[in-house]
């Protein structure tokens, strides 16, 4: 079923298109030997040749471009051994050497594709159509000062990866679902931190709308949006925009928009006062960049396991789709439970991670990356239910105790004495007690009131505290009251 | 014997011999230069301080036995060459006041080999000249002049006119200097002074203002051929800090200068015989290839169709590819900021810009900007570049049956400061015989080899194979022997 | 092609090289004049020949992923006409 806005003249489709800029996870930048860590002091972590000084050459990362082969093969595409740099001419504060170093004609990587999951539970093929190399520019501070910006070049140089999709998607849904999944398989080849509020990834949004069977109209392309969510705004606000232009009886104009997160609208960025003409050419500074096929080969065997081959392979283990598609949704979601699972029921410990694990970490304000309880520990947990040490009960008040303390279960139910009883005639004595001192109702049991079985069980476990084994307790309770 | 009459290679053993201190070397140099750069103009900046210090620290390792292969020499640097904090304006008003916190990495090899470096000297602004008028610091005088003329001010050509004029009016033993299109052939032989731009790739590029990327090489101008090959040792050499630099071996280039040319296949590409080239020039050039057949060598006619297209190839390329590396200047970082009191941003790098380029530099600019837009770049820019490719092709084709290729190494000797500045593109066919070196990334020499009628010099270029330089050197020392090239400047050090 | 007034004036606005209005006929007779020269470019047949960009290596060295650069801001914004702290400043921008 097609996604449309209904507008005063019928429904309109979607069509929309990403260009997501993502960071590329390396100690340097991509073409100086200048830092590239988040959240550095101003101009602290650049090079000359960062900051655009006369006579400085950039000399390229072996590492950023691996990262750039990897997202490829990650991406199902096509790695060109042989690609190029050009120049983007264009004169801006941030830009310091007035153009920017890209692969303009020539890309790194060709024409891919990623599989995205919608809530129905289908499945919807994304094409890519190109990932390319280039630098970042720097940082323009506009809010320092009443008649000055600032520049701060800690990120001017820094190697980000372009990644073009085909205009396949059809609705904000659709976006969401394709920026999820991107940055899920980036960060499971750990090509891209992923890290949207640090601006490591950043999206560009091409939407236009149309009738159906129509060909494609002008598009408008929102810049810079920050996030999943206001990606799927994004494209929401702008096809409605767009859809009130046609249905005025205007035009909708190829231009570049900001999405205004506060106010939930696109607005056009201040028009410049010259038509752009980037002048791109060859970086006479760059010779081709020219791969060995047996390296990517290399790469290609070194990569790690994906999202989708990953989650088949939990289904094979047991776990329903739903789970196994919530467990990969992360690396380190999928990398604790796989800690849990090794050696133990796939099953249980997804039920622990999902159940008991998720609910600590929202209540404790953790992530799965800093675990409110070791990976390690809650597999222990689940060998002490196994081996009858901790009834699941106990094991719950145990979850809960680790989570408080940080011990390990074995450390907790020592100090704690909650070794589950299992001792026969221990818990036959108890429930003597209860049945002596429950006279009345043990009487009201025999009349055929069978439900106060329950009570019995309950009242003895209270009295031992949790710790009786709940099947022999139920035994020793039926036996006694025959 | 005045100090400053040496060769690099007569002072390398005095200095050996203890028969002068570089002190004494660098402080005859000084004195020559306090006497004649206010006249000549060849230094934009005298580092006398600087360059005693380093001459006496020279002469304490000498002393010591760590002499380096150039140690104690004094020698001039284009102020194309970034200098750790020293000035380095490349000749343009933008960078007046720039102070490069780093080295070049020529330079800087020059330094680890002991070198002295006196002063900063001067060119056309950005390299962009033939004459050496297009500087903001004014215009260098070449120290030689017309015998029945002696009042006319020549150029000394361009870019490298400081350089030029420097080593030959004997303010320094010998000079950085850069070639983009001819910037070391032409006014070496407007000065009657040897000069290579070496194969593209052989010197790093790190730390030189860059002009056109693809095109620009490092080199060295001295008054002797096996000078300027002691200095090119010096200055080669692979850099990871420049993608295009080659990583291959630097020869001794000066033993190289002993080989001779017995037997060597000499190619004489017939496209260089000008309409309109001064019949001396053309009697020049049979004479130096009669010099080589009399020592041995064989003369062969070869072609290089493409050669006419050469200039204007060149005149795409390299404006091309300066508008985008001249971005860099725009009154943020570094250098001259230009802005009225409500400037925007556009502005201020508007205005920054047009007070602090000259007209040529704008020029090309322009040009550059213009053949790079859209709609016009097949047109221009991918056209020049495929024409590149076939002048390229030519050279290949013709290094396939010979070992060198001699021709003049400019269309006339050095002409006056007032002439040939009317129209842009008569200045540009200064290039003529040299450009085609450049664009093919070969190396190229100019070696004084005569004297016109008027008794300026006029000198035959040399060109080789990529990294051949060793059999380049080789010719141009056998021409400079047979031409035994002894006149001297009028203006110079010691008279 | 020969450029006119208003291509000369855009050309020096893409190149922010502020023309004065005096300026631009001159600039656009020189202009004129290079490109004319350069025209006789079109005469050569080009057809199948691949372009040739740079003029040396054949293919780019790729250096290892090591900080060896940066920490020197004092060095980076010695030169700068216009710094606040630890910033370059220019006119301000309105995006």
């Amino acid at each position: 079923m097609t996604y449309t806005i209904d507008g005063k003249t019928g429904p309109w489709e979607l069509v929309i298109g990403l260009e997501v800029h993502a960071q590329v996870t390396s100690q340097a930048k991509l073409f100086s030997g200048a830092a590239t860590a988040f959240g550095a002091e101003p101009n602290t972590q650049v090079s000359f040749v960062d900051a655009g000084f006369p006579g400085m050459l950039p000399v390229i990362n072996r590492d950023c471009v691996a990262q750039a082969v990897r997202t490829g093969l990650g991406l199902k595409a096509q790695v060109n051994l042989w690609s190029r740099f050009d120049r983007k001419n264009y004169f801006y504060a941030d830009l310091p050497q007035g153009y920017q170093i890209s692969q303009y004609a020539h890309p790194i990587i060709g024409t891919g594709a990623i599989e995205i999951e919608l809530q129905d539970g289908s499945t919807k093929t994304i094409g890519i159509t190109r990932l390319h190399l280039e630098q970042d520019a720097g940082k323009s501070l506009h809010d320092q000062h009443p008649t000055k910006s600032y520049i701060d070049l800690n990120r001017s140089g820094v190697a980000l990866m372009e990644i073009v999709s085909e205009p396949d998607m059809r609705s904000p849904e659709e976006a969401g679902a394709y920026l999820t999944k991107l940055r899920q398989i980036l960060r499971y080849l750990g090509t891209c931190d992923g890290n949207m509020d640090e601006g490591s990834m950043r999206a560009d949004v091409n939407v236009s709308v149309r009738k159906a069977g129509e060909d494609y109209r002008t598009r408008c392309e929102v810049k810079n949006v920050n996030s999943i969510r206001f990606v799927m705004q994004a494209v929401e606000a702008e096809a409605r925009r767009q859809i009130e232009v046609w249905e005025e009886g205007g035009e909708v104009q190829q231009e570049t928009r900001l999405f205004d997160t506060a106010r939930g609208v696109t607005r056009s960025m201040r028009s410049k006062e010259d038509a752009h003409d980037y002048r791109y050419f060859p970086d006479p500074d760059l010779p081709p960049l020219v791969l060995e096929q047996s390296w990517v080969d290399q790469l290609k065997a070194s990569l790690p396991e994906l999202p989708d081959a990953r989650r088949a392979r939990y289904v094979a283990m047991g776990l329903s789709p739903y789970d196994a598609h919530v467990l990969t949704l992360e690396k380190e979601t999928a990398a604790y439970f796989e800690t849990v699972a090794q050696g133990r029921d796939a099953k249980i410990a997804a039920n622990w991670v999902m159940g008991d694990l998720f609910a600590a970490i929202n209540r404790t304000k953790t992530s799965i990356a800093e675990p409110p309880v070791k990976a390690e520990y809650l597999g222990t947990l689940l060998d002490l239910m196994k081996d009858g040490t901790l009834s699941g009960t106990l094991a719950k008040a145990v979850f809960e105790a680790m989570v408080e303390t940080g011990k390990s279960p074995g450390a907790i139910v020592e100090e704690r004495g909650l070794r589950q009883v299992t001792d026969t005639g221990a818990i036959e004595g108890i429930v003597a007690g209860v049945l002596a001192a429950n006279a009345d109702k043990v009487a009201e049991y025999k009349s055929g009131k069978e439900k106060l079985f329950g009570f019995f069980v309950g009242q003895t476990m209270k009295a031992m505290q949790g710790k009786g084994n709940p099947a022999l307790v139920n035994d020793a309770v039926k036996k006694l009251l025959s | 014997m005045h100090p400053t009459d040496f060769t690099l290679r007569g002072a390398i053993e005095a200095l050996n011999e203890g028969l002068l201190t570089s002190e004494e070397l660098t402080r005859a140099h000084l004195d020559a230069i306090q006497a004649l750069n206010p006249q000549l103009n060849a230094y934009v900046t005298v580092m006398a301080d600087q360059a005693l210090a380093q001459a006496k620290a020279s002469d304490a390792r000498r002393r010591e036995g760590i002499a380096g292969p150039l140690e104690g020499l004094p020698l001039a640097i284009k102020d194309l060459f970034c200098t750790a904090g020293a000035r380095t304006t490349a000749g343009s008003r933008i960078l007046e006041n720039f102070v490069p916190p780093y080295e070049s990495t020529v330079s800087g090899n020059l330094l680890r080999d002991g070198a002295v470096f006196l002063g900063k000297v001067n060119l056309d602004e950005f390299a962009m000249g033939s004459s050496n008028t297009t500087s903001s610091f004014g215009p260098v005088e070449n120290p030689w002049s017309r015998a029945n003329d002696p009042d006319t001010r020549l150029v000394p050509g361009g870019s490298s006119g400081g350089s030029a004029a420097a080593v030959a009016a004997r303010l320094a033993l010998g000079a950085t200097a850069t070639d983009t299109g001819g910037s070391i052939r032409q006014p070496a032989a407007f000065c009657g002074i040897a000069g290579i731009k070496p194969t593209y790739g052989r010197c790093s590029r790190f730390g030189i203002v860059a002009f056109a990327s693809s095109l620009d090489q490092a080199g060295p101008v001295a008054r002797t051929v096996e000078d300027c090959a002691i200095l090119l040792r010096s200055m080669s050499g692979f850099d990871p800090k420049d993608s295009t630099s080659a990583d291959v071996p630097v020869p001794d280039f000066a033993a190289a200068c002993a080989r001779g040319v017995k037997g060597l296949r000499i190619g004489v590409p017939k496209e260089y015989r000008l309409e309109g080239t001064p019949p001396e020039i053309e009697r020049l050039w049979e004479q130096g290839l009669q010099w080589l057949r009399d020592q041995g060598a064989e003369t062969v006619e070869i072609s290089l169709p493409h050669t006419k297209y050469a200039l204007p190839t060149y005149y795409i390329v390299a404006p091309a590819e300066a508008s985008s590396n001249l971005a860099r200047y725009d009154g943020v970082r570094f250098g001259l900021r230009e802005a009225a009191k409500d400037s925007d941003l556009k502005d201020l790098y508007e205005r920054t810009r047009a007070a602090g380029f000259g007209p040529e530099v704008k020029r090309r600019i322009m040009i550059g900007t213009y053949v790079l837009s859209a709609g016009y770049y097949d047109a221009y820019y991918l056209k020049a570049q495929k024409i590149r490719a076939l002048i390229k092709r030519d050279f290949d084709q013709a290094f396939a049956g010979v070992d060198a290729i001699v021709t003049p190494a400019t269309p006339s000797a050095a002409f006056g400061m007032d002439e040939k500045q009317d129209d842009p593109v008569t200045m540009y066919l200064n290039d003529v015989f040299t450009v085609t070196a450049n664009l093919a990334g070969l190396p190229g020499l100019a070696v004084p080899a005569g004297l016109d009628a008027q008794g300026l010099p006029l000198g035959l270029q040399v060109i080789g194979k990529a990294f051949d330089e060793e059999t380049v050197f080789a010719v141009g020392a056998a021409i400079e022997t047979a031409a035994d090239f002894r006149a001297l400047p009028r203006l110079r050090a010691g008279v | 092609m020969s450029l006119d007034t208003a291509m000369v004036r855009r050309i020096a606005s893409l190149a922010r090289i502020r023309l004065e209005e005096e300026e631009v006929g001159r600039m656009q007779a020189e202009l004129n004049g290079i490109l004319g020269w350069i025209e006789q470019l079109q005469a050569v047949d080009t057809t199948g020949v691949e372009p040739m960009a740079g003029g040396g290596a054949v293919s780019l060295r790729l250096r290892d992923d090591v900080v060896t650069d940066g920490g020197m801001p004092e060095k980076v914004l010695a030169n700068a006409p216009d710094r606040a702290g630890g910033y370059f400043a220019v006119p301000k921008v309105v995006e």
